[in-house]
């Protein structure tokens, strides 16, 4: 049957069957309306934001182009990320009449200065024959011992051990150097040091510039009044009594702790700083702090006890430590020279020399007892010294004015220290609770022929010892502390100085109050009538 | 593995061994089957093992496990955005992280701890309304107690950023900036720094 009849123009659906009708939009019949529903939509895409200056429509017509350009896969899927890449390209201006400044990349700047290395200087013709001269060269072959510390996984990587080896030819040719050696580095929390041990030749050394360190004397609580002063005469303040122990003066340049000069740089192709030589007081201090190390010589080293000096002293006096701990050579390698040349004041031989006849054991020995090592560097005693001195005849001399007080003689008579003499066996030292001083290892046990003996210490985490076949060296990575099993507990502050003796004549009485006072000058006006009238009688009875 | 031929399976640590192997101090001594006698160290755990019927020693085998997973949960570092976070919850690598920029790279804020966050739920709300859920789901380096404990150096004329812990010496991590290369090692004596209040 046909539909319901033809649908009279009020019905809802009239128009239907009429091809080209859609009831739905009824609101533009006509294509004229239909234009200008099309520029509405166009004007409302080009109305441009308030905010970022750009309009949809050219936003759009940007994103097409480039879909259409580059084609990626799944478009549908990034369609965003497209669109926030369009968006932050409208900020790259093509076309600029500024140019930026080529941004320099801090590697760019970095490699100039490692440049700087790569120079051959014109000066390098005189050096080689003063070289001849020496008999043994005296740049190390940081190369060789890189290679050697690499088969046992320590080491830096070949470039930074390169550098390092250029940086170290640089220093030779500044620095009048006899012997120079790649101590090693030491890690630090903005920046590391790079450690070189040298000496510097004879003769050349610069002299000491005058400054004396001043003796920090740490005055004691004021006492009040000395021996029978009176509180009523105003002096100047009372000096106290208390006298600082004296200052334990360091040790010559060429000895003991002082024996090598450090350099120290930051990094390879900046230039190289020497350390200040390293004074007892510096290491006795440094033996009750653990700091670490920041990177920067000149930074103040906020301590307890306070340490005396910036961050270089406290670098020197670590390096100063770690050597005299870890520095160790073949058993036999070095000998003690003739005893004519030995001093008895200096306490035991402090030169030593190569022993020529020395034949390397074979490095499984090496490895299996530690008595085929020995220490090359003295150990420093208690008093931060590595020979002892005795600071009571200093003292003697500097004489003052403190004649007048009494001299408060130290009642400890300070006992002459004596540390292990020189060239003692590393089987000699003690560990920790149950752990070894030292831990040996072979490189490898593969190939015996060619592998390398290790040497861990214990003592100082990061130090190193290889030997191999009459070749050794000893090295340094790590932070430049000493371990311990315990924690590090701060040394506790000195008790407090004692107070001067309350006696009655300085305690503080109550000033009288007024009617103490009447009534005391009532008593004494009585006291004087009295006295005035005994007079008169006495005169009366006359 | 003590000669990098051999492996061997490390089991997973469980919270007694934790808690034990923070106690123990000292070395390593090397062997995985050496036996660390507990009465010295915590006589209370040694009592309540013995109790429970076995010896009161813990083998170094387990302190070895429990000192990597304290190492992994205290100090185990990602850069910010390698790693993002579904709504539905589960954590995936990043395929499309580029790499931080050398200017992002010496920022401490810029690295996550790789564990649950702690700290998260600390922060004010203006901080959290600046977190992007999908990438600041961890906890940032930045505030480390105590603070300082991180040391970021750029190695190489700049190209690898480098972060060592001071807490447990010897953690380095490595960043090349703009490349997706990141990662950590340890390489140390297995301890934690407990001076490190007093070495700052």
């Amino acid at each position: 049957e046909r539909g319901h009849g033809p649908y009279q123009p009020h019905e809802p659906g009239y128009g239907l069957e009429q091809p080209g009708y859609n009831p739905y939009e009824d609101e533009i019949p006509d294509p004229q309306a239909r234009m200008l529903a099309i520029k509405n939509a166009k004007a409302y895409l080009l109305k441009t934001s308030t905010k970022s200056g750009l309009n949809l429509y050219d936003h759009f017509a940007n994103i097409l182009t480039k879909i259409l350009d580059e084609q990626p896969p799944n478009a549908v899927d990034i369609i965003e990320n497209i669109s926030k890449d369009v968006k932050w390209a409208q900020f790259r201006k093509k076309m600029d009449t500024l140019r930026d400044e080529p941004l320099i990349p801090p590697t760019f700047e970095a490699a100039q200065k490692c440049k700087a290395l790569f120079v051959k200087e014109r000066g390098e013709e005189e050096h080689e024959g003063v070289e001849e001269e020496m008999g043994r060269p005296a740049l190390p072959n940081v190369m060789e011992a890189a290679f050697y510390f690499e088969q046992a996984g320590i080491g830096l990587n070949k470039d930074e051990s390169y550098y390092i080896f250029l940086a170290l030819k640089n220093l030779i040719q500044v620095q009048p150097i006899q012997t120079c050696r790649f101590w090693g580095k030491i890690l630090g929390l903005e920046m590391n040091y790079i450690i070189a041990e040298v000496q510097l030749r004879e003769g050349e050394e610069e002299e000491e510039t005058g400054e004396e360190r001043e003796e920090t004397i740490t005055e004691g609580e004021k006492e009040t009044g000395g021996a029978g002063e009176e509180e009523k005469k105003e002096a100047e303040p009372p000096k106290s009594t208390y006298k600082p122990p004296p200052p334990i003066p360091k040790e010559p340049n060429g000895t003991g702790t002082n024996k090598y000069v450090y350099f120290v740089c930051n990094e390879p192709g900046k230039p190289w700083v020497k350390l200040p030589p390293v004074t007892p007081a510096q290491i006795v201090c440094a033996r009750k702090i653990k700091k670490f190390f920041t990177g920067w010589l000149d930074a103040p080293v906020v301590s307890f006890p306070p340490f005396p000096g910036k961050e270089a002293n406290y670098l020197r006096a670590q390096i100063a430590r770690i050597s005299a701990g870890t520095h160790v050579s073949p058993t036999g390698f070095y000998q003690f020279g003739d005893e004519e040349e030995e001093e008895e004041e200096e306490g035991g031989g402090d030169r030593y020399e190569e022993n020529a006849e020395f034949e390397p054991p074979p490095v499984a020995e090496m490895v299996e007892s530690l008595a085929t090592w020995a220490h090359h560097v003295k150990g420093i005693l208690k008093q931060g010294r590595c020979v002892w001195i005795n600071p009571v005849q200093k003292s003697e001399e500097n004489d003052e004015e403190d004649d007048e007080e009494e001299e408060e003689e130290e009642g400890e008579e300070q006992q002459e220290e004596k540390g292990p003499p020189l060239l003692t066996l590393i089987s000699e030292d003690e560990g920790m609770k149950d752990i070894p001083a030292w831990t040996t290892q072979a490189s490898t046990n593969l190939i015996p022929e060619y592998s390398v003996a290790i040497l861990r210490s214990n003592r100082w985490p990061g130090a190193y010892a290889f030997a191999s076949r009459g070749k050794f060296e000893n090295i340094y990575f790590g932070w430049g502390h000493k371990y311990s099993p315990e924690s590090y507990t701060p040394e506790l502050p000195p008790p407090a100085e004692v107070e001067f003796p309350s006696a009655p004549e300085i305690t503080e009485t109550v000033d009288p109050s007024v009617e103490e006072e009447m009534a005391f000058k009532m008593a004494q006006e009585e006291a004087l009538a009295e006295g005035e009238e005994e007079e008169d009688e006495e005169e009366e009875d006359d | 593995s003590l000669n990098c031929v051999d492996w061997s399976l490390l089991t997973p640590a469980s919270r007694e061994m934790l808690a034990l192997a923070e106690q123990v101090k000292g070395r390593f001594q090397g062997d995985p089957s050496f036996e660390y006698n507990l009465a010295e160290i915590n006589a209370e755990a040694a009592a309540s093992l013995i109790q429970s019927g076995k010896e009161p020693v813990m083998k170094e085998e387990a302190r070895l496990t429990a000192t990597i997973e304290l190492i992994d949960r205290a100090v185990g570092i990602v850069p910010r955005g390698a790693f993002v976070k579904t709504p539905l919850g589960t954590v995936h690598e990043n395929r499309h992280f580029e790499g931080l920029s050398l200017v992002e790279a010496k920022k401490l804020s810029s690295y996550f701890h790789f564990t649950d966050p702690v700290n998260l739920k600390n922060k004010t709300l203006l901080e959290k309304a600046d977190l992007d859920p999908s990438t600041d789901f961890l906890d940032s380096l930045e505030h480390d107690n105590p603070r300082g404990s991180w040391s970021i150096q750029l190695e190489k004329a700049g190209t690898v950023v480098v972060l060592r812990s001071l807490l447990w010496l010897g953690l380095t991590f490595y960043h090349v900036p703009m490349t997706k290369q990141f990662g950590y090692v340890y390489f140390g004596t297995g301890e934690k720094n407990l001076d490190l209040p007093f070495m700052l």
